[in-house]
């Protein structure tokens, strides 16, 4: 039961063989026995998600269903949920409860699906390794040693662990695609502008983007179609018609095109994700693919001109975290500079402050030129290589980090080390296109991500062709080991 | 390009960040590693180059000057550290 597909799932619930309630509650005793090893929740509340899996049940009886009723799912604590506690595993926001709902959060309760849990994550989604929580490290579901990657850590350990079935995740700069690539999952950052951000916490906002984290393509097409859909509570949401993302998972492979851009397969790869991710693209040829050699020759600066964007846009944005209408304030201050001075030392964690630092400077008198609006240059000139890279190609793959997970502490007192594991992610946020990750093999035993990029707008090929890739290997149904 | 200890002790001025002194010295160190890395844009010539301000071309929408948001205050300020009347509490800013 813990190794089915959303699919497999609804269709258990359909045929009455098991109801909502009895897969919430097999689901909930699993947190019990194993959230306290892994840390992967910061809230759990068993007795709303009986709630919700009884309307669930009660809806199904009316033969009201949709694809997703009943299912068990955890959103990552980024996304504001009504009544329940949204930290941002953040001590600023370690009360905060939310006085509304964000749109995914919304849609997907429309869709039915049973809340269980707010997933652990990194502060303020900042991070690559979910060390920078304020509620304590992740650990990696197939490996108590490892990390389970970042930001969306608490989101990829929940599900790789059958903790939860499905669950959100945010990207910013690879956090929905590094963390399921370190825990063995699939997982898809939509084109910026599908999902809604309202109610979803800002990190850096011209690159935040909501998506699905599963087991399969498939699944996530399931969930991408139930939290993708605009809203005009979000100034960037688009108002595009309503797309089926799961309408080409039946498509064949034979003539795609895959671009393999050389800048992906440089130094710096680990041999061994190498390795998987050559035998997955022969697999894609075996089924009829075609790879291509492109090339993205601004990759490189790619991480440079994210650590500027980012912390720019992110120290505007945490402005507002100032102790006065919600969030942490200080207990002792002077006057009011001191109290916003002394609320957000308080509240912030050493990397949130350093990238507020970072931003700060970059944005300060004298500097924007050299950095801002150079970052911002570049910006364009990493989108525009991927423009000219998909005239000869229909998709591009390659790894989604240069390494398998890595153990706790080993990258968390080196900033720039930490950085570079999103080297290969960060360029899909900067031009705003769709990025997901899937499993495709394993390195020393650890699970490795195979990312593919598609142009603007074309989950449902990424998830058709990955889900075509999913129907002849079964990397996706490899689970860390004792469970 | 490199942080001295006065530039941190700036930055987080504007940043509204309290910051001692250790941990000015300890940040400056990291920014500047940080920067190293960030420096490797200067090398790249962008004249001409449009700046990419966001991810997709987007003109801002527009809506009618209609109220449309009920009133929450109370729900809004149940979460505030603390409220007086209707009102959020900071500390006098005004003799």
């Amino acid at each position: 039961m813990i190794n089915l597909s959303l699919s497999e799932l609804g269709a258990a619930l359909a045929a009455g063989k098991i109801s909502s309630v009895e897969l919430t509650q097999l689901f909930l005793a699993r947190i019990a026995r194993e959230n306290p090893r892994l840390n992967a929740f910061i809230s759990v509340d068993e007795e709303r998600a009986l709630g919700a899996s009884r309307a669930a049940d009660k809806r199904r009886a009316q033969g009201n269903a949709g694809p997703l009723t009943g299912i068990p799912l955890a959103h990552k604590d980024i996304f504001c949920t009504q009544g329940w506690r949204t930290t941002c595993a953040s001590r600023m926001l370690e009360n905060f409860v939310s006085p509304y709902d964000a749109h995914v959060v919304e849609q997907l309760a429309a869709a039915g699906m049973v809340l269980v849990g707010k997933t652990n994550m990194d502060e303020f989604a900042m991070g690559s390794s979910n060390e920078t929580s304020y509620f304590g490290i992740v650990k990696n579901p197939w490996d108590d040693k490892l990390v389970p990657g970042g930001s969306s850590g608490g989101s990829a350990a929940a599900i790789a662990a059958r903790l939860v079935p499905a669950a959100t995740g945010t990207d910013t700069g690879g956090s929905i695609r590094q963390p399921a690539a370190l825990c063995g999952l699939t997982g898809l950052k939509p084109t910026y502008g599908i999902c809604s951000r309202y109610g979803m916490i800002a990190f850096a906002s011209s690159l935040d983007q909501a998506g699905p984290m599963a087991k399969s393509a498939e699944d996530c097409a399931l969930m991408l179609n139930a939290m993708a859909g605009f809203d005009t509570r979000d100034s960037t949401s688009l108002d595009r018609p309503v797309e089926n993302y799961a309408r080409l998972l039946g498509e064949p492979l034979a003539g795609l095109r895959i671009g393999l851009p050389r800048e992906y397969f440089a130094e710096g790869l680990d041999a061994g994700v190498h390795a998987a991710v050559d035998a997955a693209l022969e697999q894609f040829r075996k089924l009829g693919a075609v790879t291509v050699d492109v090339s993205l020759p601004n990759s490189g600066l790619a991480v440079p001109a994210y650590y500027v964007i980012a912390p720019a846009e992110a120290s505007s944005n945490l402005s507002r975290f100032d102790g006065v209408r919600y969030g942490h304030r200080a207990a002792e201050y002077g006057d009011l500079n001191d109290m916003y001075c002394r609320s957000r030392a308080e509240g912030f964690g050493p990397e949130v402050k350093r990238r507020i630092l970072i931003g700060t400077y970059v944005l300060s008198h004298g500097y924007y030129d050299a950095y801002y609006v150079q970052a911002q240059k570049i910006r364009r000139l990493i989108a525009d290589d991927f423009k000219a890279a998909f005239q000869h190609c229909d998709l591009i793959m390659g790894p989604t980090a240069p390494d398998v997970a890595f153990p706790l502490g080993a990258k968390s007192s080196d900033p720039v080390q930490m950085y570079l594991n999103d080297i290969y992610t960060i360029a899909a946020n900067l031009a705003g296109l769709p990025g997901m990750s899937i499993p495709c093999g394993f390195a020393r035993n650890l699970p490795v991500g195979l990312q593919i990029v598609g142009p603007w707008f074309d989950e449902a090929r990424m998830l058709g062709t990955a889900h075509q890739y999913q129907l002849h290997t079964d990397w996706h149904r490899s689970m860390p080991p004792g469970l | 390009m490199s942080l001295n200890l006065e530039q941190v002790f700036r930055t987080a001025r504007l940043a509204r960040l309290a910051v001692s002194n250790a941990e000015a010295e300890r940040t400056a160190a990291q920014l500047n590693d940080i920067f190293a890395l960030i420096e490797q844009m200067q090398a790249v010539n962008t004249r001409g180059v449009e700046p990419m301000s966001h991810a997709v071309d987007l003109a801002q929408r527009l809506r009618d000057d209609q109220v449309t948001e009920t009133d929450h205050r109370a729900d809004f300020q149940a979460i505030a550290p603390e409220t007086e009347a209707g009102l959020y509490l900071v500390p006098k800013v005004i003799e």
